[in-house]
């Protein structure tokens, strides 16, 4: 069954709002399908009291036309008023008052119409397809099947731009964040059900606040994997805004989710357990409350020789290595310790930093390290290995600020 | 019907006498050094692991070769550094896939890293947590206080994750299962005195707390 809208207003939204498959037609006419409807309105009229009473809502004037194809539907919708329902079967009569100029024929074709005397459709649907073949060709015979109500074609459905987004004008000024945390899960379940209700899911959410100071407050979450898990985006939005909280008491909520394919993963019996992605987001988001926000992620090492070169990231990139046995490691000192050097032909001989005393048994070194010398943040320095007479090994290194402590081996 | 009857029926039917009173066999998991694990047998799952021992004395080089260990088996670890010493670049030459490495930096805080590392246990699916106290000074780990490293034992339990502990001295006594105290040998140069010399390494001695009766190992560490 399919329905045709012809009038004012915006038809297409008003299209969507009863069927997913939507074709809009120059002239204000939308048509779609309303297949299956009938288990939720009941017979065609209803159907159409449906729709008409939702127009009526939207405050939009239509008129309504079902039939069992669409281009019968169109015939009717822009050729009757209110509500028609064109009988399966009786189209060509349903449709027999109608000008030929609604099906839009050229000029010369209107013309040579007009010269026989068709103007309606019942006459020209009554004409024999051969002749009509002869003398007016393929556009003469289309024009015929249009007027019996017998043409048979498939919708070619608009695509729903499908934009998730929702906003709340809360009726008193926000100042506190349990009371925005009861709108945003409003706005947060509409969202996430309307994303599952298509199949989709989210990885960013984008907040928009509108402040009464007249300023706009504006927070995007990213997340590793796409979801649609309400509660977790929930608390990652309350330990955002208790790191952030909005400078002023909050007018208006605007709320928007990227829809994306959701992840897909097959576990297996050998697959070996890892943290569930948005758990382990919520429970990094909640370390970075306690820590600092950039000071958990994965390390990723920057290419440079530099010394403790490295940034961290928050989605780390796959890297290939195996394990390599045990190696003597560097505990490093953030910042490096400074140091209180004697020296003895040359070499340190006694050091003395916070915490660490002791004369120098054993040393390796200088060895001379230097790099990004073609940039403004050059560096060079000597370094040592050192043991101290307590037994401990550990790093030192001279630079042109002075002598320090880079780390001891563990 | 007695248990006893009861008992006896169960073993007719199912052909044997079944051993009803012992637990399962813990899983272990190695810790990339073979002296270590022919001593231990691994590192027990669901367990909390500690190691300590004073400075220089290869607790860090054990923990990165656990880490090490476990990357490469595609676990995902957590590493809570209390001090801010991890030094990624050196663990990544040791085999540590960065990738699969959450590091969390605690500025120093004994109480961060204790709440970090207790959430990161709370959301699960890590094969290894380890938190690091190796240089926090003593007064501040001894702060700690038992209950919450039982809270810690508790969390562990019955979850595949090994929780792995470094520090100066042992502060979770008997909360830890396995207890491997290191101690420096002797560090190995190679060159004269007075010429280019290398430091090659370090070799380490390790003994178990606990589980008492383990037999003593040693272990080289090389640069």
């Amino acid at each position: 069954m399919i329905a045709c809208l012809h009038g004012s207003g915006d038809l297409l939204t008003l299209a969507l709002e009863f069927s997913p498959i939507v074709e809009p037609i120059p002239g204000g006419t939308v048509v779609l399908d309303v297949s299956g409807l009938d288990r939720m309105f009941g017979h065609p009229q209803d159907i159409a009291a449906a729709i008409m009473n939702r127009a009526r809502e939207r405050q939009s004037a239509i008129h309504i036309a079902l039939a069992s194809n669409a281009d019968a539907a169109i015939c009717a919708a822009r050729g009757f008023s209110g509500v028609s329902v064109v009988p399966y079967g009786d189209e060509a009569k349903f449709l027999e008052t109608l000008p030929v100029s609604m099906l839009a024929p050229s000029p010369q074709l209107q013309e040579t119409l007009e010269r026989w005397g068709i103007r309606r459709f019942h006459e020209l649907a009554a004409l024999p397809p051969l002749g009509i073949a002869e003398r007016l060709g393929a556009e003469g015979l289309r024009l015929r099947e249009l007027a019996r109500g017998e043409v048979e074609r498939k919708l070619v459905p608009v695509i729903d731009p499908l934009r998730f987004e929702d906003q709340i004008e809360p009726d008193y000024p926000i100042d506190l964040l349990e009371p925005l945390a009861f709108l945003l899960a409003r706005l947060l379940n509409s969202l996430t059900t309307s994303l599952a209700a298509r199949g989709l899911a989210t990885d960013e959410i984008r907040l928009r606040l509108k402040l009464e100071n007249r300023t706009t407050f504006e927070r995007t979450l990213r997340l590793p994997v796409p979801s649609t898990d309400a509660k977790s985006f929930l608390k990652l939005w309350h330990l955002d805004l208790t790191a952030q909280p909005p400078q002023s008491p909050i007018l208006h909520i605007w709320m928007a989710m990227r829809p994306v394919k959701p992840q897909a993963a097959q576990s297996g019996l050998f697959v070996l357990a890892a943290p569930e992605p948005v758990k382990l987001e919520l429970t990094l988001a909640r370390i970075k409350a306690i820590v600092g926000p950039d000071r958990v992620g994965s390390p990723e090492l920057l290419n440079t020789h530099r010394p403790n070169a490295f940034r961290m990231v928050a989605a780390p990139s796959p890297s290939l290595a195996t394990s390599q046995g045990s190696r003597l490691m560097l505990r490093l000192f953030r910042p490096p310790r400074t140091a209180r050097v004697a020296l003895a032909f040359g070499q340190p001989h006694f050091i003395a930093a916070d915490g660490i005393r002791g004369k120098v048994t054993e040393l390796a070194g200088p060895w001379r390290t230097s790099g990004d010398w073609w940039t403004h943040d050059p560096w060079s320095r000597d370094e040592w290995d050192i043991a101290l007479s307590d037994g401990a090994l550990y790093r030192l290194y001279c630079d042109p600020q002075g002598w320090f402590l880079d780390g001891s081996y563990d | 019907m007695g248990a006893a009857v009861l008992k006896q029926q169960f073993e007719s039917v199912l052909g044997g006498h079944l051993d009803w009173q012992s637990k399962p066999l813990r899983e272990t998991v190695r810790t990339g050094i073979a002296e270590i694990d022919s001593a231990t047998g691994g590192l027990p799952r669901g367990c909390l692991t500690e190691i300590f021992g004073p400075a220089s004395s290869g607790r860090t080089s054990l923990l990165v070769s656990i880490l090490a260990e476990a990357t490469a088996r595609q676990e995902v670890c957590a590493l809570v550094d209390a001090d801010d010493a991890f030094d990624p670049v050196s663990a990544a030459a040791a085999g540590v896939r960065l990738d699969k490495l959450i590091w969390v930096r605690a500025r120093q805080n004994a109480e961060h890293a204790l709440k970090a590392a207790d959430l990161l246990i709370q959301g699960g699916g890590f094969g290894i947590v380890a938190m690091d106290l190796g240089d926090t000074p003593q007064s501040m780990a001894r702060r700690i206080s038992m209950t919450s490293w039982f809270r810690l034992r508790r969390a562990i339990e019955h979850t595949p994750t090994v929780l792995v502990t470094v520090a100066r001295q042992s502060n979770a006594k008997t909360c830890a299962s396995l207890m491997i105290e290191c101690a420096r040998e002797q560090a190995a140069w190679s060159g004269a005195r007075g010429s280019s010399r290398l430091l090659r390494g370090i070799r380490v001695k390790g003994k178990c707390e606990r589980p008492p009766g383990l037999p003593r190992f040693s272990w080289k560490a090389p640069v």
